[in-house]
């Protein structure tokens, strides 16, 4: 064990003015008796936090179900931490579906102060709340870090007449309402967000939004033409792209991707013109992030900030964003507060303009 | 054939003693999963997931599909020998396997129910090797109208349930539909019927209800019944095996029809449950001993848990080449996939050959292995009965429990449980079925969805059901099982009578 108890600039001064604090107070306890004084140094010199690590299993909720994207990273993230030892304690995940995740966020927000519960997090962080009405918002929790961000991109079949987004938009102009089928997971979620930000562009005419279970079975679904478009996460449908079967007309992200390794026999994922230099002025991402119960210490989020740091130098996860051609943006503390915040802000904007929000909100 | 060559590097690939030892390990694990109700596969292969990461990807899936095999075998014993279905596709073997053990023929159930597991496996696996390709574009055609018309067929071919007044096996089926509908409803993402109750966000889960209508409602009855337990009389003969397999020829045509129906449902991905549930329906309704169903009968076992498990393999299918999880447990298996660094999708087959025919090798192997780890244990499974029920009786409710808390991780479930105990029990006393509410349960959520997502489709046109020849074919069989005993009523009265003529 190190005998300096804690490390980095902020919390070294703030431990030397502690320390500072002691001495004043041992001044002044020589004044008093001897018992007294013994017990109140005691009191006093008790190390001031080493630290903090788990003292039991760390359980990791899911506001999703079984086999979607936010469970398969919180599965791998439990492998890598327990393969590579990067915790003593072991992580137990649990899936909190129930209610587009809210059963997650509220048994986190209920778990105030506990410093052994930790909740990956989706768009439904945000959206959840706003179109269901259930009582929860990101302030009740403490937010960690963001690991990555997850993409989206318009992908329509691979024989389909429109090689460009913009094509495509022209087409869904000229159609009749509704002639054209958005096939997405879930209602009310990104997937029906990003439908309607696209409807601002095609001139009045609506997409019919067909909610399904999972990403997996949108892609399908488009393979198989029963919709005429999805705006699946890139590993939902890569497999298609590869086969042949789909073709990717734009990234909503205001960069190109920088994964230029090729995904087909001739396109990489940063061959994929970004929606805005395509012509469809749409851009969103979906934030992989973690989260913990309000009323945590600053020492307990440190620990889990470090932690998943530990997980993003990890060969594995190297290869876990780059299959999934994840936007590698890493945020914690403050930056990552703000980037919540407004996130929140424009959800609720883009909701609000569709009239996905609940009564009351 | 190109097949038989891949499948035999694959068989090499499987055959190293440490993919064996695997392969017995969760076989052994799934057995003790699939016996648990509430665990479950699909949170099974969850929990031991991380645990293979860091094996080699074949090594991994082996260990991990072996426990599913596992887990669709465990499902049956506790159906048979307590009522409690340990897997909601082992629902449908209670009807008669539970009957079976209460009239001491135990063994004979769970001969009957392992074989066919095996049966409707490896048919599935056969399927998989050969088929592949072509399943897999078949499954394609498949849209939300398909669905529907699939799951509208499983509705109609279970429509002849009910042996007592239809009434109120319509009463039941619609308590059913009430309950599946409370949570979120997945077309508008709206919450329905939650009355601002968070425990009631997830909805009425399956599992909880089956393991109490059926489990604590048995215990209940067995409690009125003077703490008798009826299947104390089990003997134990060892010789169960070869005798019940002796009976098994006869029954060819119920083997081969549930064996189709279950791998298709398992492609397209309908899941093992509706596959038991259709299954056993038309079991009923074409078997010459009709009226002994849900007293007993063999067939009652053998036909939904062949479809149960050539649909739980089969479901695979789609997995692997398409990335569709046909099953729960499916589900977890693909994420594994992406973990280990494979994409599941069209081209698995030709990226990863000795990763996709390692797979399917040891489908052969681990269901062999598990028949014959499974099949020496039905004496001593049947042995479980002679225990005196003062005894056993804690035991179950505490595994009821343990069940229904786990689905979850809520205390309100158990509560629930206790709840669907007494209804259960309640619904048997006046006479009310309850298999129509369980399938209404397991099914009204699906093709409540499958049915509004093609009317969005169609834009609220019916005859989106009629517009092509698959899904008119399946609706057209649909209707036609529905007024089937209208219909068998009507040919009856047409025919002139043999002792007229």
């Amino acid at each position: 064990m190190k005998d300096e108890p804690l490390e980095g600039s902020k919390s070294n001064q703030k431990f030397f003015e502690e320390t500072k604090k002691e001495l004043e107070m041992r001044k002044l306890n020589k004044a008093l008796t001897v018992a007294c004084g013994l017990a109140a140094a005691l009191a006093m010199t008790a190390p001031p936090a080493l630290a903090w690590e788990p003292t039991k299993a760390v359980t990791f909720v899911i506001p999703a179900g079984t086999g979607g994207g936010a469970d398969q990273m919180a599965r791998f993230i439990q492998g890598v931490v327990s393969k590579h030892k990067l915790m003593d304690q072991p992580i137990v995940v649990i899936n909190k579906s129930g209610g587009a995740g809210a059963e997650g966020f509220l048994e986190v927000k209920n778990s105030k102060g506990d410093p052994h519960k930790i909740i990956i997090t989706l768009s439904n962080l945000f959206t959840t709340p706003l179109s269901t009405g259930t009582p929860f918002s990101w302030k009740d929790l403490t937010p960690v870090a963001m690991l990555a961000l997850d993409q989206f991109i318009l992908w329509v079949p691979a024989d389909a007449p429109y090689n460009t987004a913009k094509e495509y938009v022209e087409a869904v102009k000229a159609g009749a309402d509704r002639q054209y089928k958005m096939g997405g997971t879930g209602s009310k979620q990104e997937d029906q967000i990003i439908t309607v930000a696209i409807e601002r562009q095609t001139g009045g005419k609506k997409f019919t939004y067909v909610p399904f279970q999972g990403g997996g079975t949108v892609a399908v679904q488009l393979v198989g033409k029963h919709i005429n478009s999805s705006v699946n996460n890139p590993i939902e449908a890569v497999q298609h792209w590869k086969s042949g079967a789909l073709k990717p007309l734009c990234i909503f992200d205001s960069k190109r991707s920088t994964y230029n390794e090729k995904v087909t026999s001739d396109k990489a994922w940063s061959d994929i013109p970004t929606c805005m230099e395509a012509g469809l002025p749409v851009e969103y991402q979906m934030l992989r992030g973690i989260f913990m119960p309000g009323g945590v210490t600053e020492d307990q989020v440190k620990f889990y900030v470090d932690l998943f740091q530990k997980v993003r130098e990890t060969q594995e996860w190297k290869d876990f964003m780059k299959n999934g051609a994840f936007n590698q943006t890493f945020m914690s503390g403050e930056e990552f507060k703000k980037w919540v915040e407004n996130a929140e802000k424009v959800h609720y904007d883009l909701m609000k303009e569709a009239g996905f929000l609940a009564a009351g909100k | 054939m190109e097949e038989i060559a891949s499948l035999m590097q694959g068989f090499a690939v499987v055959l190293t003693p440490f993919n064996l030892l695997l392969m017995l390990v969760g076989i052994l694990l799934g057995v003790i999963i699939g016996v648990l109700p509430g665990l479950g596969g699909a949170n099974g292969v969850a929990i031991l997931l991380p645990l293979t990461f860091s094996m080699p990807p074949t090594s991994a899936i082996i260990m991990l599909s072996c426990i599913y095999w596992g887990a669709l075998f465990g499902g049956a014993i506790t159906s048979i020998l307590f009522n409690i279905p340990g897997e909601p596709w082992s629902v449908a073997t209670t009807f008669d396997g539970h009957p079976m053990a209460q009239k001491g023929k135990a063994d004979e159930a769970l001969t009957a129910a392992f074989t066919s597991s095996f049966v409707g496996a490896m048919v599935a696996v056969i399927v998989i090797t050969f088929l592949a390709p072509l399943v897999a574009s078949f499954a394609l055609q498949f849209g939300p109208a398909e669905f529907f018309a699939v799951q509208f067929l499983t509705f109609a071919s279970f429509i002849g349930m009910g042996r007592g007044s239809p009434f109120k096996t319509l009463a039941s089926m619609c308590l059913g539909f009430a309950l599946a509908s409370v949570g979120l409803d997945n077309v508008t993402g709206q919450l329905r019927m939650t009355f601002g109750f968070e425990s009631l966000l997830n909805g009425f889960v399956f599992l909880v209800a089956v393991i109490g209508l059926f489990g604590i409602g048995e215990i209940l009855s067995s409690m009125e019944e003077g703490l008798s337990f009826s299947g104390a009389q089990a003997k134990i003969r060892m010789n169960a095996v070869l005798q019940t397999w002796k009976r098994f020829p006869r029954l060819w045509f119920t083997f081969l029809r549930s064996c189709v129906i279950g791998c298709w449902m398992g492609i397209t991905p309908g899941g093992a449950t509706p596959a038991s549930f259709m299954s056993y329906g038309l079991a009923k309704q074409f078997s010459k001993n009709s009226s002994n169903f849900g007293k007993g009968e063999i067939e009652g076992v053998v036909a939904p848990e062949t479809a149960a498990h050539a649909a739980g393999t089969s479901a695979l299918l789609p997995m692997i080449t398409l990335g569709i999880p046909g099953s729960p447990t499916a589900a977890v298996l693909l994420g594994g996939l992406m973990i280990w660094g494979l994409q599941p999708g069209p081209m698995l087959f030709i990226e990863q050959p000795d990763f996709v025919w390692g797979l399917i090798a040891s489908m052969y192997l681990g269901n062999v292995v598990g028949l014959m780890i499974i099949l020496t244990c039905v004496p001593l499974f049947a042995a479980i009965l002679r225990i005196p029920f003062s005894i056993i009786a804690p035991i179950i409710l505490v595994i009821c429990a343990v069940g229904a808390y786990t689905v979850n991780n809520s205390m309100f479930d158990v509560w629930m449980m206790v709840v669907f105990g007494v209804v259960g029990y309640v619904f048997v006393k006046l006479g009310y079925p309850l298999p129509p509410l369980v399938l209404a349960l397991v099914l009204g959520d699906m093709a409540e969805g499958s049915f509004r997502q093609a009317m969005l489709l169609s834009q609220g046109d019916l005859s989106i059901f009629f517009s092509n020849w698959l899904v008119s074919s399946i609706m057209g069989l649909g209707l036609i099982l529905l007024f089937w005993p209208g219909i068998r009523m009507l040919i009856a009265f047409a025919k002139p009578k043999p002792q007229h003529a």
